[in-house]
């Protein structure tokens, strides 16, 4: 039988001070142009943290505001909030830097952040109190150091500095003298997407009340590596995010693929429980410091505050067929080839008709594509345009050259089978997964019927294929009982064995 | 632009001389096409890549304007490209590449 979703939670870190000390287009900047504008600009272009949890999309993010009631608000949104907009959501949750900060801390073992003291005391309570995370864990925050102490490691010793409000307030030091795979930077990145990860499985077991024993398998998708230069890529996240929550049952692995991973990941956690390898798995992953403010210069430019001011992170849970959660149609899975070739028209054939053809479905019998939801309040005074939408639009041209559409019906197929963009550009973050949570919802109150979650990555940035990825999936209405990928109910199959039965004794007595 | 992109062009440009270049894009926005026809003819407007500051004045096209559809088999065009030109604005995408083109071809 086919497995079910059963939920998804989703995280965001407001993350101000690590957008001009630890964004790329920042830091960059820095290097090459250190008394620019632009950086004396970003910290007076910077959103408080009300401003940030009250911002519709990330409202959407959480789950506080459906993605039909932030179409309805009218774009831009960067100047509009939520009244009355929570930190706390219906399928998520934000955090604020400081606990940001204090994650960073318990999520290293290694004894390779140190926090000053009196910080430490002002978020103890916050990390105490997260009935989810594992006991060693909730308790690791230790006493904290001096604040000379962690001045002397970042001036003399090459550690990362902490910094909230303008103020160092911890570090992150190197945990190898040569090794480039083990420098501070390296290790901070790499305990940013852990600690964001470790939040979205937190909150995903706190929500849904999951038994973290229950759990046999974690599949980590995020865009980082881990490892020293003898392995640089070693990795297994998954299974040092899993130890945060205590999953003592489970192993797992990481997945990756640029920003098609997450839907790599979805399909991967589909096949172990339809199989009964593995009868619960989780996918999830963390965000990334380095994408934040990436398109800051454009954004302050046309007069907007900088806008990619969060880390972002997913967790959702996979299980063997339940008889009522949303069922993931493994037989209706789309792949982009290493044939398939790199025009538009190829990649979508591949990953939206092709899976339809197989279920004998049309584009229009999905009733919702959740394709790369990036937020469009961001991406489009950058220059790169509206990408739902335009995946969209792509969708649709596809149902006219297959005759399943009329040409005139192009303009309205986003507002009737697509969303609005809500998700952080976070990479792998924004790509098909920010839908898990409100397709399940939507699913089982019999809203829509039929979703299709669509991932697609960008492989050439690793410099060794210009191939193009993306993979598909189904996720529909749980038919109960009826064995969906037979189409033969377990009534039926009594019958049948009873016939067969009956004529196997009627042989013996002739 | 690409940086790399950037220095692939120089690097051609040095190699087999300008005036035997031809680049075809196929960005999706006028105004990003606008800009890589900028880049290969003007020079980086970002003053970031190889090409700051370096006019090449080149040969450049949108895979949707008529030269170069005219040039290709209408099969092929029609499986690669026939979506696309159906979802994007390419009016405006060719007025975009013209006026560049005009402004700063040497080539033309």
């Amino acid at each position: 039988m086919f497995p079910v979703i059963k939920g998804a939670a989703y995280i965001l870190a407001h993350t101000p001070d690590m957008v001009l000390h630890n964004g790329t287009t920042q830091t960059t900047e820095r290097t090459v142009n250190p008394d620019s504008d632009y950086l004396k600009q970003v910290p007076k272009n910077l959103r408080s943290l009300e401003q940030f949890v009250s911002y519709p999309p990330n409202q959407t993010y959480i789950g506080n505001l459906s993605p039909d009631e932030l179409a309805e608000i009218e774009m831009p949104w960067y100047d509009k909030s939520v009244e009355g907009g929570a930190a706390i959501g219906e399928m998520g949750e934000i955090f604020a830097q400081d606990e940001f900060i204090g994650w960073i801390k318990i999520s290293d073992v290694f004894d390779l952040v140190l926090l000053e003291k009196d910080f430490t005391d002002s978020i103890r309570a916050k990390i105490e109190g997260r009935t989810g995370l594992a006991d060693n864990f909730r308790t690791a925050l230790s006493e904290g150091v001096s604040a000379e102490r962690i001045e002397k490691e970042i001036a003399d010793k090459g550690a990362e500095a902490l910094i909230h409000d303008g103020q160092t307030v911890g570090c992150v030091k190197r945990a190898h003298d040569i090794d480039a795979n083990l420098n501070a930077h390296v290790i901070f990145e790499n305990l940013v997407s852990k600690a964001s990860a470790a939040m979205a499985l937190v909150t995903l077991i706190e929500r849904w009340d999951i038994d973290p024993e229950s759990i046999d398998y974690v599949i980590e998708c995020s865009e980082e590596a881990c490892g020293d230069m003898n392995q640089r890529g070693g990795g297994n996240f998954a299974k040092s995010i899993a130890e945060m929550a205590g999953l003592i049952h489970a192993t797992g692995s990481d997945t990756r693929s640029f920003c098609a991973a997450p839907t790599h990941a979805l399909i991967n956690a589909a096949a172990l429980a339809q199989s009964g390898i593995h009868k619960n798995v989780i996918i999830l992953a963390g965000g990334s410091t380095a994408k934040l403010g990436m398109n800051g210069k454009d954004h302050l430019k046309k007069g907007l505050p900088i806008l990619e001011d969060a880390v972002g992170g997913f967790a959702a849970l996979i299980s063997e067929n339940d008889g009522v959660h949303p069922v993931l149609r493994t037989d209706l899975v789309g792949k982009h080839m290493v044939g398939t070739g790199s025009s538009p028209q190829a990649v979508i054939s591949s990953l939206i008709t092709a899976p339809l053809d197989r279920g004998d479905l049309k584009i229009t019998d999905i009733d919702k594509y959740s394709v790369e939801m990036q937020n469009p309040d961001v991406t489009k005074p950058a220059g790169a345009g509206d990408v739902p939408m335009a995946n969209y639009k792509m969708i649709a041209a596809l149902g006219v050259m297959r005759k399943e559409m009329e040409r005139g019906d192009i303009p309205g197929f986003a507002s009737k089978h697509g969303m609005v963009g809500w998700a952080p550009t976070q990479g792998h973050i924004p790509s098909g997964v920010p839908y898990l949570g409100f397709a399940t919802k939507d699913i089982m109150a019999g809203k829509i019927h039929r979703a299709m979650i669509v991932g697609k990555g960008s492989l050439f940035l690793g410099r060794l294929t210009n191939q193009f990825d993306g993979v598909s999936i189904v996720i529909e209405t749980n038919p109960g009982e009826v064995e969906a990928d037979t189409g033969v109910s377990k009534e039926e199959v009594r019958q049948m064995v009873a016939e067969a039965m009956r004529s196997f004794a009627a042989s013996l007595t002739e | 632009m690409d940086l790399e992109n950037q220095r692939r062009v120089l690097e051609f440009t040095e190699e087999f001389g300008a005036e035997n270049m031809l680049i075809i894009l196929g960005a999706a926005e006028a105004e990003a096409a606008g800009l890589a026809a900028e880049t290969v003819t003007a020079g980086d407007p970002t003053y970031a890549g190889p090409l700051a500051g370096v006019s090449l004045g080149l040969r450049v096209f949108h895979v949707f304007e008529p030269e170069i559809k005219d040039e290709l088999d209408p099969e092929v065009y029609e499986e690669q490209l026939g979506m696309m030109e159906m979802v994007l604005d390419v009016d405006e995408i060719v007025e975009e590449m013209k006026g560049i083109r005009e402004e700063h071809g040497q080539f033309n």
